[in-house]
């Protein structure tokens, strides 16, 4: 009697009910109090751009109008710059007890208004209402109260220094996770007494914008928090502005080494948080079910746009065809569609732009020979949105394995020895992050120490803390966020007898 | 009397001793303005060279134990010491006492930076989380042209210390404090390769230092011009550059921290799993 393979045993047991039934829509229906226009915020005022004018921010989930943002101009960021020139003597030699009580104020006052930012993070940006309520969210209010916490302890972060802030911080940031990423930049940079002007990314500034209120309703001082918005040219002006003691930039490698190259010879600080093109390492002993869960959320969480996202996935060939197996199962269950439901897994990507690109790469993985996957899922008529990906039989010559897609796309390699694994993982001009799945303690550290990657995650994928330093090796950038060391990228050190 | 064999100055590059291999050479005089030696004008070639023996020396010496690189550091304090006068000769007395203790100071460190730099950190899931420091890879060093052996080793040690190895630029009026060095280190137990020696013309060299991908940061001393270059060539592989004012006291206890060395580090967070 021939032997049973595996896969089909497992078949057996799968109950596939394909469109049999739908589920019912369940969607999100807190308001988010989204303004029709909305106003630059310099020095504690709304204030209207003077470049008078105003872009359009779509929602991807329908491709319709939300509100219209303001375009800051030169003079619009200028004044910003001013506005926190003025406001760092004040809030620089604030207490740091008292410094503190103000981020702790706006930890809780995020927590109080998390439904209504997490709705509108949904509507603006495309994700999942699930991830911006129990992660987004959560996360942001937590980098403030750890921050918070640090302002009258910097005495205690770098022995023998003393950490001083460094003036008016210019920080630019992406469209993938809003206002995570705003708290991400703002909490350490107050923590250690600096001023800031902050852009958020064009197709996402809502929520930087009703950030603003929120700082109101804290009492922060005026001109201590200032948000520009606009697309690429108020960027330059932010980096470029001559009262920035430091740019601080999360987006994409191309534009880090522009404002690395625009930033020479200034004396600037800089640190850039970039792309990445992660390897997800899986080894034959590591917990299946885990494992393939993991792989699930390390591509296919906030819609694969996600810098640390586990883009390359290395199979030890031993349990490839099982690995692929599982997934392919898996990707048939993702529920793909409207982000404001709360059963979507897998929600709309950002602008049209970027569905664009993702496009483009999916092609170029077909066109190069790798063998494409997806699930036969409904996508929904208006809006941006792309179905899960998974690719086969990929080299790691294809463009789908080199660059980062940031989509819902991933491309499976195999390897045999560890070895093999450490090398093809290391072989990219990146270096954010990867993952190591495997049941042996040794191995994962083992792993760890040769992974060239600034976070690695053993039996576990995009998991973030406040105090867990995030950052990358080679072109992913310098500099970290989170932990004591972030807090040492917004300071200047000084010796403590010199300034005692 | 028998006329007294002359030294021929050699750069140390990959635990050997070379020529420029373009043959060129630059005079270098006393400063009564007698002929000292013919020094090698290094070529962007030679620095392609000694960053591809800074790959081959390195790998090994970021794997040595902390406490072997400790032993090693200090064991260069005592090839120094034992060479003083005739460093001194060729820098001055305080300046080759001022080196000895720059030395001796980051040997302590190697065994001990990491518990400064690195961290565990409290999570709120179940994971055991912590953030160790690694070495960068090569650095390349531009020193400037005076204190030219304690402002060279005061770029170099913190790169070294933490397991990188450096492609270092000497003073190009005053390379006489490197070639010396260079002796020492030779009969050092540091690895040839992680300290790479070379002699020359920056603004030659300058570009090249910027732009090579494989040093993965610079330390440079440099004006405003200069200092723009670097960072300019850096940006097109995310490069770090760390650089000093010209008018550095190289001699102050500044110098002596374990923030130098983090310069050279990267931070890697590790989240391992805690079992249930």
């Amino acid at each position: 009697m021939p032997a049973k393979s595996p896969r089909s045993k497992s078949q057996a047991r799968e109950l596939l009910f394909g469109d049999l039934w739908e589920f019912d829509p369940a969607p999100e229906s807190a308001p988010a109090f989204i303004d029709d226009r909305y106003r630059l915020f310099i020095d504690g005022k709304h204030s209207a751009p003077r470049s008078k004018k105003y872009f359009d921010s779509i929602s991807p989930r329908d491709g319709k109008k939300l509100a219209e943002i303001p375009v800051a101009n030169a003079a619009d960021v200028d004044a910003a710059y001013q506005a926190a020139a003025k406001a760092f003597k004040s809030w620089s030699k604030l207490p740091g007890a008292e410094r503190g009580k103000y981020l702790f104020r706006i930890a809780r006052l995020l927590q109080d208004r998390s439904r209504e930012f997490a709705v509108a993070e949904t509507l603006d940006g495309g994700k999942p209402i699930k991830e911006s309520r129990d992660f987004d969210l959560p996360m942001a209010a937590a980098h403030f109260f750890y921050h918070a916490g640090w302002a009258d302890k910097l005495d205690y972060v770098a022995p023998g220094r003393r950490l001083n802030p460094l003036g008016v911080i210019g920080q630019v940031i992406p469209w993938n996770f809003p206002l995570l990423m705003l708290a991400w930049k703002i909490a350490p940079a107050l923590a250690t007494g600096n001023t800031v002007v902050l852009k958020p990314a064009e197709t996402t500034s809502i929520t930087a914008l009703k950030f603003a209120t929120l700082l109101e309703q804290a009492g922060l001082p005026p001109g201590v928090v200032n948000i520009v918005t606009g697309a690429g040219e108020t960027g330059a002006a932010v980096v470029n502005h001559p009262l920035a003691a430091k740019i601080a930039f999360t987006g994409s490698t191309e534009v880090g080494k522009i404002i690395q190259r625009s930033l020479a010879g200034t004396g600037k600080k800089l640190t850039l948080e970039l792309g990445g093109k992660a390897a997800n390492i899986v080894f034959d002993d590591a917990p299946l079910d885990q494992a393939v869960e993991g792989i699930i959320n390390g591509i296919f969480f906030n819609q694969g746009h996600v810098c640390c996202a586990g883009s390359r996935l290395l199979v030890q060939e031993g349990i490839e065809t099982e690995i692929i197996a599982r997934l392919k199962r898996r990707l048939a269950t993702l529920r793909t569609g409207d982000p404001l439901d709360k059963n979507t897994d897998i929600g709309a990507i950002n602008s049209a732009e970027q569905l664009g690109r993702i496009r483009e790469l999916v092609q170029s993985g077909i066109d190069e020979g790798a063998e494409i996957h997806q699930s036969s899922c409904q996508l929904p008529k208006q809006g941006f949105y792309h179905a899960p990906t998974l690719f086969t039989g990929v080299a790691q010559s294809h463009r789908i394995a080199r660059e980062e897609i940031f989509g819902p796309v991933l491309s499976i390699m195999s390897f045999r020895t560890p070895e093999e694994a450490i090398e093809k993982a290391n072989n990219t001009c990146y270096g954010l992050s990867a993952g190591v799945w495997t049941d042996k303690g040794s191995k994962i550290l083992m792993m760890a120490s040769r992974l060239k990657a600034g976070v690695v995650w053993a039996n576990t994928y995009n998991k973030f803390d406040p105090s867990s330093p995030f950052g990358g090796y080679k072109e992913s950038g310098f500099g970290r966020e989170g932990g004591k060391h972030g807090l040492l990228d917004y300071a200047s050190l000084a010796p403590l007898d010199i300034t005692r | 009397m028998s006329l007294p064999i002359t030294k021929t100055p050699k750069c140390y590059v990959g635990g050997a001793f070379i020529r420029s291999e373009s043959g060129r050479i630059y005079e270098i005089h006393r400063s009564s303005g007698e002929f000292l030696a013919n020094i090698p004008l290094c070529s962007r070639k030679d620095l392609r060279n000694a960053v591809e023996a800074a790959a081959k020396g390195g790998a090994g010496w970021a794997k040595r134990s902390p406490y072997n690189r400790a032993q090693i550091l200090y064991r260069l304090a005592e090839m120094l010491e034992s060479r003083a006068a005739e460093m001194a000769a060729v820098t001055s007395t305080e300046e080759t006492r001022a080196s000895i203790d720059r030395i001796v100071h980051f040997a302590g460190w190697a065994d001990k930076y990491e518990q400064v730099l690195g961290s565990v950190n409290p999570v709120a899931s179940s994971h055991f989380n912590f953030t160790v420091t690694e070495p960068v890879g090569i650095v390349g060093i531009l020193a400037p042209e005076e204190s030219p052996l304690l402002a060279l080793l005061t770029l170099i040690l913190p790169a070294i210390t933490a397991g990188n190895s450096v492609v270092a630029l000497a003073s190009k009026s005053r390379p006489y404090p490197s070639i010396l060095l260079g002796e020492m280190l030779a009969v050092s137990d540091l690895p040839g390769g992680v300290i790479n020696l070379l002699t020359g013309d920056r603004a030659e060299l300058l570009a090249t230092f910027a732009t090579h991908e494989h040093l993965r940061a610079l330390a440079a001393t440099a004006d405003t011009s200069e200092a723009t270059a670097l960072q300019k060539g850096a940006a097109d592989s995310v490069k770090r550059v760390v650089i000093h004012d010209p008018k550095t006291d190289w001699f102050s206890a500044a110098h002596d921290s374990p923030y130098a060395i983090r310069d050279f580090t990267e931070a890697k967070t590790v989240w391992h799993p805690i079992g249930s």
